[in-house]
């Protein structure tokens, strides 16, 4: 018993990671990851803050779940996620201003973001507040690493730096594209294909007659 | 691409033309071209040819090999694609540039719609636009033609290591005795600093010191040789010079020194190559005769409005871009009135009846209705 619950709640552990992936597979939430993707820090802040957000919120919204009536949880949700933003958005002023500015508007959106409305009113509110808990973790943690992607990828192109490193020196010849809005989308396209082709080619993998094994 | 199977309705009219003879006939007629390009610009421009083509090559190869794409290499439309790439690039252009410009033209523009016949895009174009959004200062430095030494050294900005910016050549030129107006382009020149080269100067691009591409002239030649074979129909490259040099002559005659004369306009960038190679790529273009017209006059207008009132000396590129977004649309508002139908009965005196056996044998010398060729060919049952 202790066994098989264990093995479900690594299963929803990953489900956000792999299995469900918000950037690669569901492809919510795209406005905060096109929009701030341009550099590895702002991308992995932005995926920090929603991962507070997410489980905080999922958290709350599951020891509630059989208080809130069902006509009014959305408005409800919102009230909720809105209290852990507003939390997000003076810590990250106080921590460091030059990512809140980079991250601009954004911060405050992720009110409105979906992965985070759609945990709560998919998962959170039908399950206990462990498990709701458990899942949100891996699904902003599939959320960070798909916006960590996203950022790295356009940093070291568009600025030859990851992190703020210099990776090439100073004679690196940048890919303006990369900075502007056409490589987020190029980036993001580009991680999605390989994506797939990891999926397709496991599902051929295990359709295959003795499959798991070798190659 | 030999087609086995044949889902079409009736009448099938066979010409003896695969997708391999109409792209090698391209790839032969772009070779003078390229061989003046090089006669121009030495070892640079023959190396960037050859790195540009070779990266398109490799990357349809690699498309194809995983299956997601149709067609292969040994049907010649990467190689057009890689050369006439590599002619829109300015010869000192980093190698290494060239190359992501070749893999972006074939990934971004080619494979990802599926392959040859599918793409909306030109290839080439796609390739250009990516590269010109990456590397705007790179792609907009030019190096004037004809420099003495041109067969023995390359141009100092071509030999740049992979991800590094390209050495200057502004310095490089100093040291030959040459200022910086002459490496820029004609249209910039223009643009910036409102000189006019003169049109004829332009046609031959043999006089002088002139950053230019290949000459018009050649380009026009190349491409009278593939419309005269019926691999590539006049009509475009006729409806877009056609648009463009009109326009330009309103406009000159209405706002005159303003602006340049139409046949600078015409001879000067990229128009000739645009309007000969690039617009009347068979996948990206209307196939109704009107559209052709349409679509042709689309291009030629928006390249002079693109020139003379964006920031961009050169509007070729967008232009046929645009045109090829459009192409749906205007083949859907061109469609032909199929025979026998429409409002009038009458066969009108002007129409060009495509189906029509007198249209087909002036279309193709050697086309000839097929005799119960599928008969022939029916599988022997052993």
């Amino acid at each position: 018993m202790n066994d098989l619950s264990q093995a479900k709640t690594f299963d929803e552990f990953m489900e956000g990671i792999w299995r469900q992936n918000p950037v690669f597979v569901m492809v919510l939430g795209m406005c905060p990851v096109l929009a701030v993707s341009v550099s590895a820090v702002n991308a992995l802040s932005m995926g920090l803050a929603t991962m507070f957000v997410l489980v905080c919120s999922c958290g709350l919204v599951s020891l509630l779940r059989k208080l809130v009536p069902k006509e009014v949880r959305i408005a409800t949700y919102i009230v909720i996620i809105a209290t852990f933003v507003t939390v997000v958005d003076y810590v990250i002023q106080a921590v460091s201003l030059e990512i809140y500015d980079a991250l601009g508007a954004f911060i405050q959106l992720i009110v409105v973001n979906c992965i985070i409305l759609g945990r709560a009113e998919a998962h959170a509110s039908k399950h206990p507040p462990i498990a709701a808990m458990v899942n949100a973790l891996g699904m902003s943690i599939g959320f960070v690493i798909g916006l960590f992607a996203l950022g790295a990828v356009r940093e070291v192109l568009g600025a030859g730096t990851l992190f703020g490193v210099s990776l090439f020196g100073p004679n690196f010849q940048p890919w303006v594209v990369m900075v502007l809005p056409p490589g987020g989308f190029i980036v993001l396209g580009a991680w999605l294909l390989l994506f797939s082709a990891l999926k397709r080619r496991q599902e051929a993998r295990l359709a295959a007659p003795g499959g798991g094994h070798g190659a | 691409m030999k087609a086995s199977v044949e889902i079409r309705s009736a009448p099938h009219i066979k010409g003896p033309r695969s997708v391999e003879q109409i792209m090698a006939n391209v790839v032969y007629s772009l070779l003078p071209i390229c061989a003046f390009f090089v006669y121009q610009y030495g070892l640079s421009a023959a190396a960037s040819i050859l790195v540009v083509t070779a990266a398109c090559l490799l990357t349809e190869r690699a498309f194809v090999r995983t299956g997601t794409q149709a067609g292969s290499l040994s049907d010649f439309s990467a190689t057009i694609t890689g050369l006439l790439l590599a002619l829109t690039l300015p010869p000192g252009f980093p190698l290494w540039m060239g190359a992501v410009a070749g893999i972006s033209a074939i990934a971004l523009g080619k494979a990802l719609f599926g392959g040859i016949g599918f793409n909306v895009f030109n290839p080439a174009l796609v390739g250009r636009a990516f590269v010109q959004a990456a590397f705007p200062a790179a792609i907009a430095t030019y190096t004037p033609s004809f420099l003495p030494g041109r067969f023995t050294e390359f141009i100092p900005s071509s030999l740049a290591w992979p991800l590094m910016a390209p050495a200057d050549t502004a310095a490089w030129l100093k040291a030959m005795q040459y200022d910086a107006m002459a490496s820029a382009s004609p249209l910039a020149r223009w643009k910036f600093e409102g000189f006019v080269t003169p049109a004829w100067d332009l046609v031959t691009s043999l006089a002088g010191h002139m950053a230019v591409g290949p000459s018009p002239l050649l380009i026009v030649l190349c491409g009278a040789y593939l419309a005269l074979r019926r691999f590539m129909d006049w009509r475009i490259p006729v409806a877009v010079l056609g648009s463009a040099g009109l326009s330009a002559l309103i406009i000159y005659a209405a706002f005159g020194t303003k602006y340049p004369d139409p046949f600078f306009m015409l001879f000067s960038g990229g128009l000739v190559l645009g309007a000969v190679y690039m617009a009347t790529d068979m996948a990206t273009s209307p196939v109704t005769p009107r559209g052709m017209w349409l679509y042709g006059g689309l291009i030629g207008v928006l390249t002079v409005m693109i020139r003379y009132y964006s920031g961009l000396p050169e509007g070729v590129m967008y232009a046929i871009l645009i045109g090829n977004a459009a192409t749906p649309l205007i083949e859907r508002v061109t469609q032909p009135t199929p025979f026998g139908k429409g409002a009038s009965i009458h066969a009108r005196k002007s129409a060009s009846y495509t189906m029509h056996p007198d249209y087909i044998s002036r279309e193709e010398a050697s086309a000839k209705t097929p005799k119960k060729r599928f008969l022939k060919n029916k599988p022997k049952k052993t």
